[in-house]
């Protein structure tokens, strides 16, 4: 928090000091979104002049042991956690629309509902809010340690570049995975209504068609394009904050990055969701 | 330990210079033109209490603070007007012992010390492993390759640190608070190693410190920083005299806080300092906002 960030001052009368409290507020907010998406920015073309120059000049490429070893740590431990959740929502989803659609006559239409759903929309959104917890707070946690612990200033006092060295394959990571991941998370919770499918008596065979006539492929990559998307906004801002945390601020610094980056990936995640909604429905993609 | 001043390096050229160092963090001026010289191969020690500047002052010096202004030369080029590459190429000719030795705690000490050697020298692999178990076994830690940095202990770390520090053979080493936190014992070997690295390696080190003991025992010349400003600069003998003598016989006030700071009184000029903060205006401070 910045030294302009402290509480206004107590001056004026009572009808003017909340006006005056609130312009002091929104100007707080207003600097320190600025400075998020600047840093943001910056940390973006910073990663991405890193990986050009890796893939340009081949001695400057990372080791693959180091992206393996982030994509492991981001990724396939959050599998279980990613099935789980969209296991229940597969079979959530169908009981809850089954009355209407029953009573239209058009229970079938059950895995039309749950195809569309779990590939364009809740397949990837669930997975970059399950990742935020999983993969965003550990990545936050780690790099802002790193910062109280020297090990930060102890890398670039070696010549080595934090962003090159730390940032890109968290980056890679998150981006690569989240992908995986949402394909995993369409599969189960396709899965997970055809579970509750079978539960109200419809014929699998009939649901696995009407999947299938729903599933397109403009659908799948829509949703594979907002999963990648959301995996660049968990990293950068896991990232962005993680090495934000100033060396004094010790302990607590570290919890407020975490929390904040929970927090400020949920968000970005869903405004990012909505934005691409919006466009792709203007360009037509959803028929 | 009483090695005896040797003749001071075979070419008395200043590795680094510091120039009219001026740095305010907000309104709080931390640094106040600092003027100051290393030679080739001495051991320089910046003596001083906490929050008188001196991390400040070493944070200058390896180029992670950007002073406001004044100058600050390594091996004869200005630092502070560098490029990032430009800066990146210096780097790699010193090394630092941070406090709390920052190693990497995804890594092994094996893998700390031979990444510096892995990201910037072409060596083969084979060539690296000899280069890691050559730096360990000058701090000590050659069995412990394999351990993480969690296994180790304080004065472990700081060996490892240390190795690391020295990987890629630097003309300088920064030390920052090297025995901070270790018992005597080990923050004598430290000092012991440090001493041996110095004449073995023949670099030239600073060392930042307010351990007394450790000062006296690695330093060839020190200097004493208070409130941003260098109050003393000499060799060690001066300061050891002045440790030495009777209170009454210095002149004025300055001295006398040397003194006090060199011999860990609790008595003197700077303690006198710290309670001149009227006790009474406080308490009527705390009753009058009450109203």
């Amino acid at each position: 928090m910045s030294p302009q960030d402290k509480t206004p001052p107590r001056s004026g009368s009572v009808l003017v000091r909340p006006v005056t409290q609130l312009g002091h507020l929104t100007l707080a907010v207003g600097r320190r979104s600025m400075g998020l998406v600047g840093g943001l920015f910056l940390l973006m073309t910073g990663a991405l002049a890193n990986v050009l120059k890796g893939i340009l000049v081949p001695s400057s490429r990372l080791k693959g042991e180091y992206l393996v070893y982030q994509m492991v740590r981001v990724g396939v431990r959050a599998i279980p956690i990613v099935v789980l959740c969209e296991l229940a929502i597969g079979m959530i989803l169908p009981l809850q629309m089954h009355p209407k659609l029953d009573e239209f006559g058009q229970a079938d239409q059950i895995a039309t509902i749950n195809a569309i759903a779990a590939f364009r929309e809740l397949g990837p959104l669930m997975t970059a809010i399950v990742l935020s917890g999983f993969a965003g707070a550990s990545i936050a946690a780690e790099l802002g340690t790193m910062v109280t612990s020297e090990e930060i200033e102890a890398l670039e006092s070696l010549a080595l570049n934090p962003v090159r060295f730390l940032v890109v394959p968290r980056l890679l990571a998150t981006v690569v995975m989240m992908i995986l991941l949402t394909v995993i998370a369409d599969v189960v919770m396709v899965t997970g209504g055809l579970l509750t499918s079978l539960r109200l008596g419809i014929d699998p065979d009939v649901y696995y068609h009407l999947t299938l006539e729903a599933l397109d492929i403009t659908g799948f990559m829509t949703g594979l394009v907002k999963a990648g998307v959301f995996g660049l906004l968990i990293g950068l801002i896991a990232c962005h904050l993680g090495l934000s945390v100033k060396p004094w601020q010790g302990s607590e610094g570290v919890g407020q990055a975490t929390t904040n980056t929970v927090v400020y990936c949920i968000v970005a995640i869903i405004g990012a969701d909505a934005v691409f909604t919006v466009i792709f429905y203007a360009h037509g993609l959803f028929r | 330990m009483s090695n005896p001043p040797e003749p001071k390096s075979v070419d008395p050229e200043t590795v680094i210079a510091i120039r009219c160092l001026n740095k305010s963090f907000g309104v709080q001026k931390v640094l106040k033109g600092i003027h100051l010289d290393v030679l080739r191969g001495e051991t320089m020690v910046v003596m001083g209490g906490s929050g008188c500047g001196k991390s400040t002052l070493l944070r200058h010096m390896i180029g992670s603070i950007a002073p406001d202004e004044g100058s600050i030369r390594l091996f004869d080029q200005d630092i502070t007007v560098m490029s990032e590459p430009e800066m990146n190429e210096m780097r790699k000719r010193f090394g630092i012992l941070f406090q709390s030795s920052a190693l990497f705690n995804s890594l092994t000490v094996g893998e700390n010390v031979a990444l510096p050697l892995r990201e910037h020298t072409k060596l083969d692999q084979t060539t690296i492993e000899i280069m890691v178990k050559i730096k360990l076994e000058l701090v000590g830690l050659r069995e412990h390759a394999d351990k993480m940095p969690a296994q180790l202990s304080g004065g472990m770390k700081k060996r490892a640190g240390l190795a690391r520090a020295i990987a890629l053979d630097p003309q300088i080493l920064f030390y920052d608070e090297p025995s901070a936190g270790l018992d005597p014992v080990t923050s004598a070997q430290i000092d012991q190693l440090i001493i041996d690295l110095t004449k073995k390696l023949r670099v030239t080190s600073v060392v930042v410190t307010h351990e007394m003991d450790s000062a006296f025992r690695i330093a060839d010349r020190m200097c004493m920083l208070d409130k941003g400003v260098i109050l003393k600069e000499g060799p060690r003998a001066e300061f050891e005299a002045l440790r030495d003598s009777a209170e009454e016989s210095l002149a004025n006030d300055t001295e006398r806080l040397i003194r006090q700071f060199l011999r860990g009184d609790p008595e003197g000029p700077i303690t006198q300092r710290k309670v001149q903060s009227d006790y009474e205006e406080d308490l009527l401070m705390v009753s009058l906002k009450m109203d």
